[in-house]
């Protein structure tokens, strides 16, 4: 069934065609070491006030659709996280790859 | 289930670790630290703040009022956090906590939010169609019972306090806390007694 409007941003997916008849999986898992420590790194450098989480949402909500849906939950915080801390010259461009 | 990170993750990880760490930003202490602390954080707090609820009714008062505060005279600290709304669910309504846009959760008395909290079809499913989704979860709500489905955002929290079951007269927080999972919490199950009801 398709969207009858084009949805706003990707991020924006309350109510989404696409997922309708994709079940919710019991997905209780805790976040891996990965995702552990991408999140707490957001943590300290929200601390240090380095990033806010409207920033990190900025970076999370600009990444195109199909990396979006492609990507772990926890890597998009750190495609958001690296871009903003290249972005304000807290590192170099190279940290990107 | 989710997938694991993929290689060039983990090595955007190392590289961006390492630049923070050449600048004197943060160090792997630190994060280790903080790792910790966000580990210690779990549902027990949420259900003993609902456990309080259903004995004490002042706390109640201050649990559908201010979340935060419930938190905070629990223990919790809630210092920088959004505020943290409680939904009282009655014989006539029902709540649901989704966060559409991403995964907004109240992680101080909660911990991590679980995988499929994170969802797509979570996050797309329960605004549109929240009888199916707990339906197919095992909680089959009467017609009767509205439900009401609420967005959590990053500038504000929810969670549920679920009505307290029959044959719960007598017991102490403790035990009322025991049969107050996660699920209830955020509005996916209702709390149980566990085992078949002694005869009356």
């Amino acid at each position: 069934m398709p969207d009858e409007t084009p949805i706003p941003a990707i991020h924006d997916i309350g109510g989404l065609a696409r997922f309708h008849c994709t079940p919710v999986e019991h997905d209780e898992a805790p976040p891996d070491a990965f995702g552990k420590k991408v999140d707490a790194l957001r943590q300290v450098l929200a601390q240090k006030s380095l990033m806010t989480v409207d920033e990190l949402r900025r970076g999370i909500e600009s990444i195109p659709e199909g990396d979006y849906f492609a990507l772990g939950y926890y890597e998009r915080w750190l495609r958001s996280i690296a871009g903003l801390m290249v972005e304000k010259g807290i590192v170099g461009k190279d940290v990107l790859g | 289930m989710a997938a694991p990170p993929r290689p060039e993750s983990l090595a955007l990880l190392d590289r961006l670790m390492a630049a923070l760490e050449a600048k004197g930003v943060v160090t792997e202490a630190e994060i280790a630290e903080r790792q910790a602390n966000t580990d210690k954080a779990s549902p027990e707090t949420g259900a003993r703040m609902v456990a309080r609820a259903w004995t004490d009714p002042a706390y109640r008062a201050l649990l559908l009022s201010d979340g935060k505060a419930a938190a905070e005279q629990m223990g919790v600290s809630m210092a920088g956090a959004p505020p943290l709304g409680v939904l009282e669910n009655t014989p006539a309504r029902h709540h649901l906590v989704v966060c559409t846009l991403c995964s907004c959760y109240p992680r101080a008395v909660l911990g991590y939010p679980p995988g499929w909290y994170k969802s797509f079809a979570y996050r797309s499913r329960a605004v549109r169609e929240p009888r199916v989704v707990l339906a197919e979860w095992g909680l089959n709500l009467p017609d009767s019972v509205e439900v009401r489905v609420v967005d959590s955002t990053a500038d504000y929290r929810w969670m549920v306090l679920p009505m307290r079951p029959a044959g719960t007269e007598g017991w102490d927080e403790a035990r009322l806390a025991s049969i107050i999972t996660r699920d209830a919490l955020v509005g996916v199950a209702v709390p149980k007694v566990a085992g078949p009801r002694p005869a009356a």
